[in-house]
Protein backbone atom coordinates (compact mmCIF):
# COMPACT_ATOMS: atom_id res chain seq x y z
CA UNK A 1 0.00 0.00 0.00
CA UNK A 2 3.27 2.11 1.19
CA UNK A 3 4.20 1.96 -2.66
CA UNK A 4 0.70 2.43 -4.38
CA UNK A 5 0.55 5.73 -2.38
CA UNK A 6 4.33 6.44 -3.38
CA UNK A 7 3.12 5.85 -7.09
CA UNK A 8 -0.24 8.03 -6.89
CA UNK A 9 2.02 11.08 -5.59
CA UNK A 10 4.45 10.90 -8.23
CA UNK A 11 1.92 10.58 -10.66
CA UNK A 12 0.03 13.48 -9.68
CA UNK A 13 3.23 15.07 -9.10
CA UNK A 14 4.21 14.66 -12.74
CA UNK A 15 0.95 16.29 -14.12
CA UNK A 16 2.58 19.86 -12.24
CA UNK A 17 5.40 18.71 -14.31
CA UNK A 18 3.71 18.02 -17.02
CA UNK A 19 1.98 21.75 -17.17
CA UNK A 20 5.29 23.30 -16.81
CA UNK A 21 6.37 21.40 -20.19
CA UNK A 22 3.49 22.28 -22.31
CA UNK A 23 4.39 25.65 -23.65
CA UNK A 24 7.96 24.30 -24.36
CA UNK A 25 6.32 20.96 -26.10
CA UNK A 26 4.33 22.65 -28.57
CA UNK A 27 7.14 25.83 -29.42
CA UNK A 28 9.88 23.35 -29.94
CA UNK A 29 6.79 20.99 -32.19
CA UNK A 30 5.34 24.04 -33.90
CA UNK A 31 9.08 26.00 -34.60
CA UNK A 32 12.21 23.90 -33.61
CA UNK A 33 12.17 27.00 -31.27
CA UNK A 34 14.21 25.67 -28.10
CA UNK A 35 12.81 28.64 -25.40
CA UNK A 36 15.94 29.00 -22.62
CA UNK A 37 13.60 31.81 -21.14
CA UNK A 38 10.82 29.19 -20.58
CA UNK A 39 11.12 28.60 -16.78
CA UNK A 40 11.81 32.44 -16.12
CA UNK A 41 8.37 32.88 -17.95
CA UNK A 42 6.59 30.44 -15.71
CA UNK A 43 8.45 32.69 -12.67
CA UNK A 44 7.10 35.70 -14.38
CA UNK A 45 3.76 34.47 -14.86
CA UNK A 46 3.68 33.91 -10.87
CA UNK A 47 4.96 37.49 -10.46
CA UNK A 48 2.19 39.08 -12.93
CA UNK A 49 -0.04 36.47 -11.27
CA UNK A 50 0.85 38.54 -8.22
CA UNK A 51 0.36 41.97 -9.22
CA UNK A 52 -2.62 40.94 -10.39
CA UNK A 53 -3.69 39.54 -7.24
CA UNK A 54 -2.91 42.49 -5.06
CA UNK A 55 -4.15 45.20 -7.35
CA UNK A 56 -7.42 43.51 -7.90
CA UNK A 57 -8.09 41.69 -5.17
CA UNK A 58 -9.29 38.74 -7.06
CA UNK A 59 -7.45 35.47 -5.92
CA UNK A 60 -4.90 32.85 -7.86
CA UNK A 61 -7.71 31.20 -9.61
CA UNK A 62 -9.62 33.84 -10.86
CA UNK A 63 -6.07 36.30 -11.42
CA UNK A 64 -5.79 33.88 -14.70
CA UNK A 65 -8.69 36.02 -16.27
CA UNK A 66 -6.05 38.84 -16.25
CA UNK A 67 -2.55 36.58 -16.27
CA UNK A 68 -3.48 34.26 -19.00
CA UNK A 69 -4.35 37.47 -21.87
CA UNK A 70 -1.13 39.27 -20.76
CA UNK A 71 1.24 36.02 -20.93
CA UNK A 72 -0.40 35.19 -24.47
CA UNK A 73 -0.10 39.37 -25.99
CA UNK A 74 3.41 38.84 -24.63
CA UNK A 75 3.82 35.70 -26.22
CA UNK A 76 2.54 36.70 -30.05
CA UNK A 77 4.62 40.03 -29.82
CA UNK A 78 7.73 38.31 -28.49
CA UNK A 79 7.23 36.03 -31.39
CA UNK A 80 6.04 38.45 -33.64
CA UNK A 81 8.78 41.02 -32.87
CA UNK A 82 11.64 38.74 -31.94
CA UNK A 83 12.13 35.60 -32.40
CA UNK A 84 10.57 35.07 -35.92
CA UNK A 85 13.80 37.03 -37.24
CA UNK A 86 15.68 34.01 -35.63
CA UNK A 87 14.21 31.18 -37.01
CA UNK A 88 15.61 31.09 -40.62
CA UNK A 89 19.65 31.00 -39.36
CA UNK A 90 19.68 27.80 -37.54
CA UNK A 91 19.14 26.34 -33.96
CA UNK A 92 21.77 28.61 -32.35
CA UNK A 93 19.82 32.58 -32.64
CA UNK A 94 16.73 31.30 -31.08
CA UNK A 95 19.11 29.80 -28.20
CA UNK A 96 20.90 32.83 -27.71
CA UNK A 97 18.27 35.06 -28.14
CA UNK A 98 16.25 33.22 -25.54
CA UNK A 99 19.25 33.07 -23.38
CA UNK A 100 18.92 36.54 -23.36
CA UNK A 101 15.37 37.31 -22.38
CA UNK A 102 16.13 35.06 -19.63
CA UNK A 103 18.65 36.90 -18.02
CA UNK A 104 16.49 39.91 -18.86
CA UNK A 105 13.54 38.73 -17.33
CA UNK A 106 16.05 37.44 -13.75
CA UNK A 107 17.46 39.98 -13.63
CA UNK A 108 14.15 42.79 -14.28
CA UNK A 109 12.46 40.78 -11.27
CA UNK A 110 15.31 40.74 -9.13
CA UNK A 111 15.77 45.03 -9.83
CA UNK A 112 11.44 45.25 -9.69
CA UNK A 113 10.50 42.83 -6.59
CA UNK A 114 14.06 42.21 -5.13
CA UNK A 115 15.53 38.79 -4.13
CA UNK A 116 12.40 38.07 -1.58
CA UNK A 117 10.51 34.65 -1.53
CA UNK A 118 6.60 35.21 -2.34
CA UNK A 119 3.58 33.14 -2.44
CA UNK A 120 0.35 33.50 -3.69
CA UNK A 121 -2.30 32.24 -1.53
CA UNK A 122 -5.45 30.31 -2.49
CA UNK A 123 -6.80 29.24 0.97
CA UNK A 124 -8.06 26.32 2.62
CA UNK A 125 -7.85 24.41 -1.22
CA UNK A 126 -3.84 24.36 -0.68
CA UNK A 127 -4.09 22.16 2.39
CA UNK A 128 -7.59 19.78 1.76
CA UNK A 129 -7.15 16.00 0.75
CA UNK A 130 -9.46 13.51 0.04
CA UNK A 131 -9.12 9.80 2.32
CA UNK A 132 -9.34 7.07 -0.05
CA UNK A 133 -9.77 3.47 1.11
CA UNK A 134 -6.40 1.96 2.59
CA UNK A 135 -4.82 4.93 4.24
CA UNK A 136 -3.88 7.03 0.87
CA UNK A 137 -4.54 10.69 1.32
CA UNK A 138 -4.58 12.48 -2.14
CA UNK A 139 -4.18 15.90 -1.93
CA UNK A 140 -6.97 18.49 -3.51
CA UNK A 141 -4.74 20.82 -4.55
CA UNK A 142 -2.39 17.87 -6.68
CA UNK A 143 -5.64 16.82 -8.23
CA UNK A 144 -6.54 20.30 -9.40
CA UNK A 145 -3.02 20.56 -11.33
CA UNK A 146 -2.91 17.05 -12.87
CA UNK A 147 -6.75 17.79 -14.01
CA UNK A 148 -5.41 21.34 -15.12
CA UNK A 149 -2.79 19.67 -16.89
CA UNK A 150 -5.43 16.85 -18.73
CA UNK A 151 -7.38 19.47 -19.42
CA UNK A 152 -4.73 21.46 -20.99
CA UNK A 153 -3.36 18.85 -23.47
CA UNK A 154 -6.74 17.79 -24.39
CA UNK A 155 -8.00 20.79 -25.14
CA UNK A 156 -4.80 21.67 -27.23
CA UNK A 157 -5.02 18.29 -29.08
CA UNK A 158 -8.49 19.21 -29.93
CA UNK A 159 -6.99 22.30 -31.14
CA UNK A 160 -4.81 20.42 -33.46
CA UNK A 161 -6.85 17.74 -35.21
CA UNK A 162 -10.22 19.17 -35.15
CA UNK A 163 -9.91 23.19 -36.01
CA UNK A 164 -8.88 24.70 -39.01
CA UNK A 165 -5.90 26.54 -37.11
CA UNK A 166 -4.69 23.18 -35.77
CA UNK A 167 -4.46 22.14 -39.48
CA UNK A 168 -2.49 24.95 -40.44
CA UNK A 169 0.07 24.67 -36.97
CA UNK A 170 0.82 21.06 -37.72
CA UNK A 171 1.30 21.69 -41.62
CA UNK A 172 3.95 24.36 -40.74
CA UNK A 173 5.31 21.71 -38.02
CA UNK A 174 5.90 19.34 -41.03
CA UNK A 175 7.21 21.49 -43.93
CA UNK A 176 7.43 25.64 -43.05
CA UNK A 177 7.86 25.81 -46.72
CA UNK A 178 5.89 24.01 -48.43
CA UNK A 179 2.81 25.87 -46.05
CA UNK A 180 4.18 29.15 -47.00
CA UNK A 181 4.10 28.42 -50.38
CA UNK A 182 0.26 26.84 -50.18
CA UNK A 183 -0.63 30.27 -48.68
CA UNK A 184 -0.19 29.91 -44.60
CA UNK A 185 1.28 33.00 -43.42
CA UNK A 186 3.79 31.17 -40.83
CA UNK A 187 4.98 34.91 -38.91
CA UNK A 188 1.28 35.06 -37.89
CA UNK A 189 0.98 31.43 -37.18
CA UNK A 190 4.04 31.67 -35.21
CA UNK A 191 3.46 34.65 -33.27
CA UNK A 192 -0.06 32.92 -32.55
CA UNK A 193 1.74 29.37 -31.55
CA UNK A 194 3.76 31.50 -28.97
CA UNK A 195 1.03 33.10 -27.99
CA UNK A 196 -1.33 29.86 -27.52
CA UNK A 197 2.18 28.29 -25.53
CA UNK A 198 2.29 31.27 -23.13
CA UNK A 199 -1.66 31.39 -22.21
CA UNK A 200 -0.40 27.43 -21.37
CA UNK A 201 2.80 28.97 -19.40
CA UNK A 202 0.90 31.52 -17.58
CA UNK A 203 -1.65 28.48 -16.01
CA UNK A 204 1.70 26.97 -14.74
CA UNK A 205 3.22 29.32 -13.30
CA UNK A 206 -0.16 30.76 -11.32
CA UNK A 207 -0.28 27.20 -10.51
CA UNK A 208 3.10 27.15 -9.02
CA UNK A 209 2.84 30.11 -7.26
CA UNK A 210 0.19 28.96 -5.09
CA UNK A 211 2.26 25.71 -4.63
CA UNK A 212 5.27 26.36 -3.13
CA UNK A 213 7.45 30.11 -2.79
CA UNK A 214 9.17 31.67 -6.27
CA UNK A 215 11.63 33.70 -6.54
CA UNK A 216 13.54 35.63 -9.55
CA UNK A 217 15.92 32.94 -9.84
CA UNK A 218 13.67 30.23 -9.41
CA UNK A 219 13.43 29.92 -12.99
CA UNK A 220 16.13 27.71 -14.52
CA UNK A 221 15.28 24.84 -12.25
CA UNK A 222 11.18 24.94 -13.78
CA UNK A 223 13.38 24.99 -17.39
CA UNK A 224 15.06 21.86 -16.80
CA UNK A 225 11.90 19.63 -15.07
CA UNK A 226 10.24 20.82 -18.23
CA UNK A 227 12.91 19.78 -20.75
CA UNK A 228 12.99 16.32 -18.93
CA UNK A 229 9.41 15.87 -19.30
CA UNK A 230 9.25 17.01 -22.62
CA UNK A 231 12.22 14.35 -23.77
CA UNK A 232 11.19 11.42 -21.98
CA UNK A 233 8.08 11.98 -23.64
CA UNK A 234 9.31 12.44 -27.07
CA UNK A 235 9.28 15.72 -29.03
CA UNK A 236 6.07 16.92 -30.22
CA UNK A 237 4.29 14.81 -28.81
CA UNK A 238 2.07 16.46 -26.13
CA UNK A 239 0.38 13.30 -24.22
CA UNK A 240 4.38 11.76 -24.28
CA UNK A 241 4.93 15.46 -22.34
CA UNK A 242 2.37 14.46 -19.74
CA UNK A 243 3.49 11.05 -19.55
CA UNK A 244 7.30 12.20 -19.30
CA UNK A 245 5.84 14.20 -16.29
CA UNK A 246 4.58 11.46 -14.61
CA UNK A 247 7.37 9.59 -15.24
CA UNK A 248 9.78 12.14 -13.66
CA UNK A 249 7.20 12.77 -10.78
CA UNK A 250 7.19 8.99 -10.16
CA UNK A 251 10.90 8.77 -9.88
CA UNK A 252 10.99 11.41 -7.71
CA UNK A 253 8.64 10.09 -5.07
CA UNK A 254 10.45 6.64 -5.39
CA UNK A 255 13.85 8.62 -5.06
CA UNK A 256 12.15 10.39 -1.70
CA UNK A 257 10.95 7.40 -0.47
CA UNK A 258 14.23 5.75 -0.02
CA UNK A 259 15.88 8.92 1.02
CA UNK A 260 14.28 11.71 1.09
CA UNK A 261 17.60 13.74 0.08
CA UNK A 262 17.19 11.41 -3.55
CA UNK A 263 14.29 12.98 -4.49
CA UNK A 264 15.51 15.32 -7.19
CA UNK A 265 18.56 13.01 -7.97
CA UNK A 266 16.35 10.55 -8.40
CA UNK A 267 14.22 11.99 -11.31
CA UNK A 268 17.31 13.30 -13.33
CA UNK A 269 18.73 9.35 -13.00
CA UNK A 270 15.42 8.27 -14.57
CA UNK A 271 15.68 11.08 -17.57
CA UNK A 272 19.56 9.50 -17.67
CA UNK A 273 18.15 5.88 -18.03
CA UNK A 274 15.61 6.79 -20.55
CA UNK A 275 18.12 9.22 -22.99
CA UNK A 276 20.41 6.21 -22.82
CA UNK A 277 17.69 3.46 -23.97
CA UNK A 278 15.37 5.26 -25.68
CA UNK A 279 17.17 8.74 -27.12
CA UNK A 280 14.57 9.88 -29.01
CA UNK A 281 11.79 9.29 -25.93
CA UNK A 282 8.58 7.40 -25.56
CA UNK A 283 6.38 8.70 -28.13
CA UNK A 284 8.54 10.71 -30.39
CA UNK A 285 6.35 12.59 -32.82
CA UNK A 286 8.42 15.35 -34.70
CA UNK A 287 10.07 14.50 -37.22
CA UNK A 288 14.12 15.62 -37.31
CA UNK B 1 -4.49 37.78 -75.98
CA UNK B 2 -3.83 39.25 -71.97
CA UNK B 3 -0.80 38.88 -71.11
CA UNK B 4 -0.61 37.31 -67.02
CA UNK B 5 2.85 36.89 -65.88
CA UNK B 6 5.51 38.65 -67.00
CA UNK B 7 9.44 38.17 -65.59
CA UNK B 8 12.09 40.75 -66.94
CA UNK B 9 15.52 40.18 -66.23
CA UNK B 10 14.50 38.08 -63.43
CA UNK B 11 18.16 37.24 -61.62
CA UNK B 12 17.65 34.80 -58.69
CA UNK B 13 20.07 33.96 -56.11
CA UNK B 14 21.26 30.75 -53.14
CA UNK B 15 23.20 32.61 -51.06
CA UNK B 16 26.20 34.15 -52.97
CA UNK B 17 25.18 31.62 -56.12
CA UNK B 18 23.69 33.07 -59.32
CA UNK B 19 20.83 30.24 -60.74
CA UNK B 20 19.19 32.97 -62.70
CA UNK B 21 20.80 35.63 -65.04
CA UNK B 22 18.24 37.78 -66.34
CA UNK B 23 15.53 35.84 -67.61
CA UNK B 24 12.60 37.36 -69.28
CA UNK B 25 9.21 34.91 -69.80
CA UNK B 26 5.69 36.18 -71.27
CA UNK B 27 2.37 33.89 -70.22
CA UNK B 28 -0.56 35.00 -71.70
CA UNK B 29 -4.21 34.42 -69.88
CA UNK B 30 -5.36 31.07 -70.77
CA UNK B 31 -2.11 28.98 -72.11
CA UNK B 32 -0.22 26.30 -71.04
CA UNK B 33 3.49 26.95 -71.16
CA UNK B 34 6.12 24.87 -70.80
CA UNK B 35 9.74 25.53 -69.25
CA UNK B 36 12.14 22.80 -70.10
CA UNK B 37 15.80 22.60 -69.62
CA UNK B 38 18.79 20.04 -67.79
CA UNK B 39 19.32 19.79 -64.64
CA UNK B 40 20.44 23.01 -62.78
CA UNK B 41 19.40 24.90 -65.76
CA UNK B 42 17.33 26.87 -63.44
CA UNK B 43 13.76 25.71 -63.99
CA UNK B 44 12.77 25.18 -60.17
CA UNK B 45 14.87 28.46 -59.55
CA UNK B 46 12.10 30.18 -61.86
CA UNK B 47 9.73 28.64 -60.40
CA UNK B 48 10.17 29.62 -56.89
CA UNK B 49 11.41 33.09 -57.53
CA UNK B 50 8.11 33.52 -59.20
CA UNK B 51 6.07 32.15 -56.35
CA UNK B 52 8.05 34.66 -53.49
CA UNK B 53 10.12 31.64 -52.16
CA UNK B 54 13.40 32.84 -53.71
CA UNK B 55 13.64 36.90 -53.38
CA UNK B 56 13.23 38.70 -56.48
CA UNK B 57 13.45 42.75 -57.65
CA UNK B 58 9.99 44.31 -57.82
CA UNK B 59 9.84 44.55 -61.03
CA UNK B 60 10.99 41.85 -62.27
CA UNK B 61 8.18 40.11 -61.50
CA UNK B 62 4.97 41.32 -63.30
CA UNK B 63 1.92 39.44 -62.50
CA UNK B 64 -1.61 41.07 -64.03
CA UNK B 65 0.44 43.62 -65.09
CA UNK B 66 1.29 44.49 -60.77
CA UNK B 67 5.30 44.10 -59.62
CA UNK B 68 5.10 41.39 -57.01
CA UNK B 69 8.31 40.29 -56.97
CA UNK B 70 9.73 40.46 -53.06
CA UNK B 71 6.15 39.51 -51.89
CA UNK B 72 5.93 36.64 -49.67
CA UNK B 73 4.92 33.16 -50.60
CA UNK B 74 1.64 33.13 -49.13
CA UNK B 75 1.15 36.73 -50.39
CA UNK B 76 1.45 35.92 -53.54
CA UNK B 77 -1.11 32.61 -52.99
CA UNK B 78 -3.54 35.27 -52.16
CA UNK B 79 -3.29 36.80 -55.86
CA UNK B 80 -3.82 33.52 -57.68
CA UNK B 81 -0.32 31.61 -57.91
CA UNK B 82 -0.11 28.33 -56.74
CA UNK B 83 2.52 25.55 -56.77
CA UNK B 84 2.54 22.04 -57.42
CA UNK B 85 5.95 21.69 -55.76
CA UNK B 86 9.05 19.16 -56.68
CA UNK B 87 8.38 15.77 -55.43
CA UNK B 88 5.16 16.49 -54.52
CA UNK B 89 5.25 17.84 -50.86
CA UNK B 90 2.76 16.95 -48.78
CA UNK B 91 2.53 17.19 -44.96
CA UNK B 92 2.76 13.43 -43.84
CA UNK B 93 1.01 14.06 -40.58
CA UNK B 94 -1.91 15.38 -42.06
CA UNK B 95 -4.43 13.25 -43.99
CA UNK B 96 -5.10 13.40 -47.83
CA UNK B 97 -8.18 15.28 -47.13
CA UNK B 98 -6.26 17.42 -44.59
CA UNK B 99 -3.23 18.34 -47.13
CA UNK B 100 -6.28 19.56 -49.74
CA UNK B 101 -8.13 22.00 -47.17
CA UNK B 102 -4.73 23.62 -46.14
CA UNK B 103 -4.98 24.74 -50.10
CA UNK B 104 -8.02 26.47 -48.69
CA UNK B 105 -6.36 29.00 -46.60
CA UNK B 106 -5.85 31.64 -48.70
CA UNK B 107 -9.24 32.14 -48.70
CA UNK B 108 -9.51 33.05 -52.67
CA UNK B 109 -12.75 32.28 -54.01
CA UNK B 110 -13.56 30.63 -57.30
CA UNK B 111 -14.84 27.40 -58.40
CA UNK B 112 -12.23 25.27 -56.82
CA UNK B 113 -13.62 23.16 -53.85
CA UNK B 114 -12.90 19.67 -51.94
CA UNK B 115 -16.00 18.40 -54.35
CA UNK B 116 -14.71 19.40 -57.17
CA UNK B 117 -10.72 17.88 -56.94
CA UNK B 118 -12.99 15.21 -55.34
CA UNK B 119 -15.22 15.28 -58.89
CA UNK B 120 -11.59 15.67 -61.20
CA UNK B 121 -9.81 13.05 -58.99
CA UNK B 122 -12.06 10.47 -57.84
CA UNK B 123 -9.46 7.73 -56.64
CA UNK B 124 -8.73 10.52 -53.66
CA UNK B 125 -12.06 10.72 -52.32
CA UNK B 126 -11.65 6.82 -51.38
CA UNK B 127 -8.13 7.61 -49.69
CA UNK B 128 -9.42 10.96 -48.07
CA UNK B 129 -8.62 9.78 -44.52
CA UNK B 130 -5.50 7.99 -44.96
CA UNK B 131 -2.24 9.38 -44.38
CA UNK B 132 -0.77 11.29 -47.24
CA UNK B 133 2.45 9.13 -47.15
CA UNK B 134 0.46 6.31 -47.80
CA UNK B 135 -0.54 7.04 -51.04
CA UNK B 136 1.45 5.64 -54.13
CA UNK B 137 3.35 8.14 -56.20
CA UNK B 138 0.29 8.96 -57.99
CA UNK B 139 -1.87 9.47 -56.04
CA UNK B 140 0.39 12.05 -54.21
CA UNK B 141 0.79 13.80 -56.88
CA UNK B 142 -3.01 14.28 -57.88
CA UNK B 143 -3.26 15.19 -53.84
CA UNK B 144 -0.80 17.83 -54.41
CA UNK B 145 -2.43 19.31 -57.59
CA UNK B 146 -5.52 19.53 -55.70
CA UNK B 147 -3.89 21.18 -52.68
CA UNK B 148 -2.63 23.62 -55.46
CA UNK B 149 -6.66 23.80 -57.23
CA UNK B 150 -8.00 24.13 -54.26
CA UNK B 151 -6.43 27.80 -53.50
CA UNK B 152 -8.25 28.84 -56.93
CA UNK B 153 -5.26 30.20 -58.78
CA UNK B 154 -5.13 31.64 -61.87
CA UNK B 155 -1.46 30.47 -62.51
CA UNK B 156 -0.90 26.91 -61.62
CA UNK B 157 2.72 26.13 -61.55
CA UNK B 158 3.33 22.64 -61.91
CA UNK B 159 7.07 21.75 -61.04
CA UNK B 160 8.02 17.75 -62.50
CA UNK B 161 4.70 16.36 -62.76
CA UNK B 162 6.35 13.60 -63.76
CA UNK B 163 9.34 12.73 -61.49
CA UNK B 164 9.36 9.14 -60.52
CA UNK B 165 6.33 8.15 -61.68
CA UNK B 166 5.06 5.14 -64.13
CA UNK B 167 4.42 6.15 -67.99
CA UNK B 168 0.73 5.28 -67.95
CA UNK B 169 0.41 7.04 -63.90
CA UNK B 170 1.87 10.27 -66.39
CA UNK B 171 -0.50 10.22 -68.72
CA UNK B 172 -3.16 10.12 -67.04
CA UNK B 173 -2.22 12.85 -64.59
CA UNK B 174 -1.19 14.71 -68.13
CA UNK B 175 -4.88 14.12 -68.94
CA UNK B 176 -5.96 15.52 -65.59
CA UNK B 177 -3.81 18.58 -66.12
CA UNK B 178 -5.43 19.20 -69.96
CA UNK B 179 -8.96 19.56 -68.05
CA UNK B 180 -7.99 21.88 -66.07
CA UNK B 181 -6.01 24.01 -68.35
CA UNK B 182 -9.56 23.80 -70.45
CA UNK B 183 -11.22 25.40 -67.73
CA UNK B 184 -9.04 28.43 -68.27
CA UNK B 185 -6.42 28.17 -65.93
CA UNK B 186 -3.45 29.45 -67.00
CA UNK B 187 -0.34 26.98 -66.43
CA UNK B 188 3.20 27.18 -66.53
CA UNK B 189 5.11 23.66 -66.21
CA UNK B 190 8.29 22.49 -65.10
CA UNK B 191 9.97 19.38 -67.22
CA UNK B 192 12.60 17.86 -68.04
CA UNK B 193 10.55 14.89 -69.62
CA UNK B 194 10.57 17.10 -73.67
CA UNK B 195 8.23 15.23 -74.87
CA UNK B 196 5.72 15.38 -72.14
CA UNK B 197 6.09 18.94 -71.81
CA UNK B 198 5.47 19.78 -75.52
CA UNK B 199 2.54 17.86 -76.24
CA UNK B 200 1.11 19.36 -73.21
CA UNK B 201 1.97 22.94 -74.19
CA UNK B 202 1.61 25.59 -76.87
CA UNK B 203 4.77 27.43 -76.37
CA UNK B 204 7.75 26.84 -74.38
CA UNK B 205 10.85 27.95 -73.52
CA UNK B 206 14.49 26.48 -72.62
CA UNK B 207 16.62 27.30 -70.41
CA UNK B 208 20.36 26.38 -69.90
CA UNK B 209 22.66 26.94 -67.07
CA UNK B 210 20.19 29.89 -65.60
CA UNK B 211 19.42 32.12 -69.12
CA UNK B 212 16.73 31.49 -71.70
CA UNK B 213 18.23 29.32 -74.40
CA UNK B 214 14.98 29.01 -76.82
CA UNK B 215 11.56 29.58 -77.37
CA UNK B 216 9.23 29.30 -79.55
CA UNK B 217 5.62 27.46 -80.06
CA UNK B 218 5.34 24.13 -79.84
CA UNK B 219 4.06 23.38 -83.00
CA UNK B 220 7.37 24.27 -85.20
CA UNK B 221 10.25 23.78 -83.11
CA UNK B 222 13.04 21.98 -84.75
CA UNK B 223 14.09 19.22 -83.04
CA UNK B 224 17.88 19.50 -83.64
CA UNK B 225 17.52 23.33 -82.56
CA UNK B 226 15.98 22.26 -79.44
CA UNK B 227 18.85 19.73 -78.41
CA UNK B 228 21.09 22.30 -79.09
CA UNK B 229 19.00 24.76 -76.53
CA UNK B 230 18.74 21.59 -74.38
CA UNK B 231 22.80 20.46 -74.24
CA UNK B 232 24.05 23.73 -74.80
CA UNK B 233 26.11 21.68 -77.68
Amino acid sequence: MQWLNILIQGALLGGFYALFAIGLSMSFGIMRLVNIAHGDFIVLSAYVGMVAIEGTGLDPFSSLVIVVPVMFALGYVLQRGLLNFTLSGGLLPPLLVTFGISVIIQNGLLQGFGAYDHRLQEGPIETASLHLPGGIDVGVYPLVVFAAAVLGIAGLQLLFYSTRLGRAFRAVSDDAETAELMGIDNRKLYALALGIAMAFTAIAGVLFGIRTIFDPAAGPIRLILAFEAVIIGGLGSLWGTLLGGMVLGIAQAIGAALDPTWQILAGHIAFLCILILRPSGLFPRTRD
Amino acid sequence: MTLLLRTQELSAFYGDFQALFGVNVDVMLGETVAIIGANGAGKTTFLRAVAGALAAAPEAVLFDGKPIGGKTPHEIVRLGIAMVPEGRRLFPSLSVEENLLLGSHSGRAGPWNLKRVYQLFPRLQELRRLPAPSLSGGQQQMAAIGRALISNPRLLLCDELSLGLAPVVIRDIYECLGAIAAEGTTIVLVEQDINRALDASARFYCFQEGRLALTAPTGDFDRAAISAAYFGL
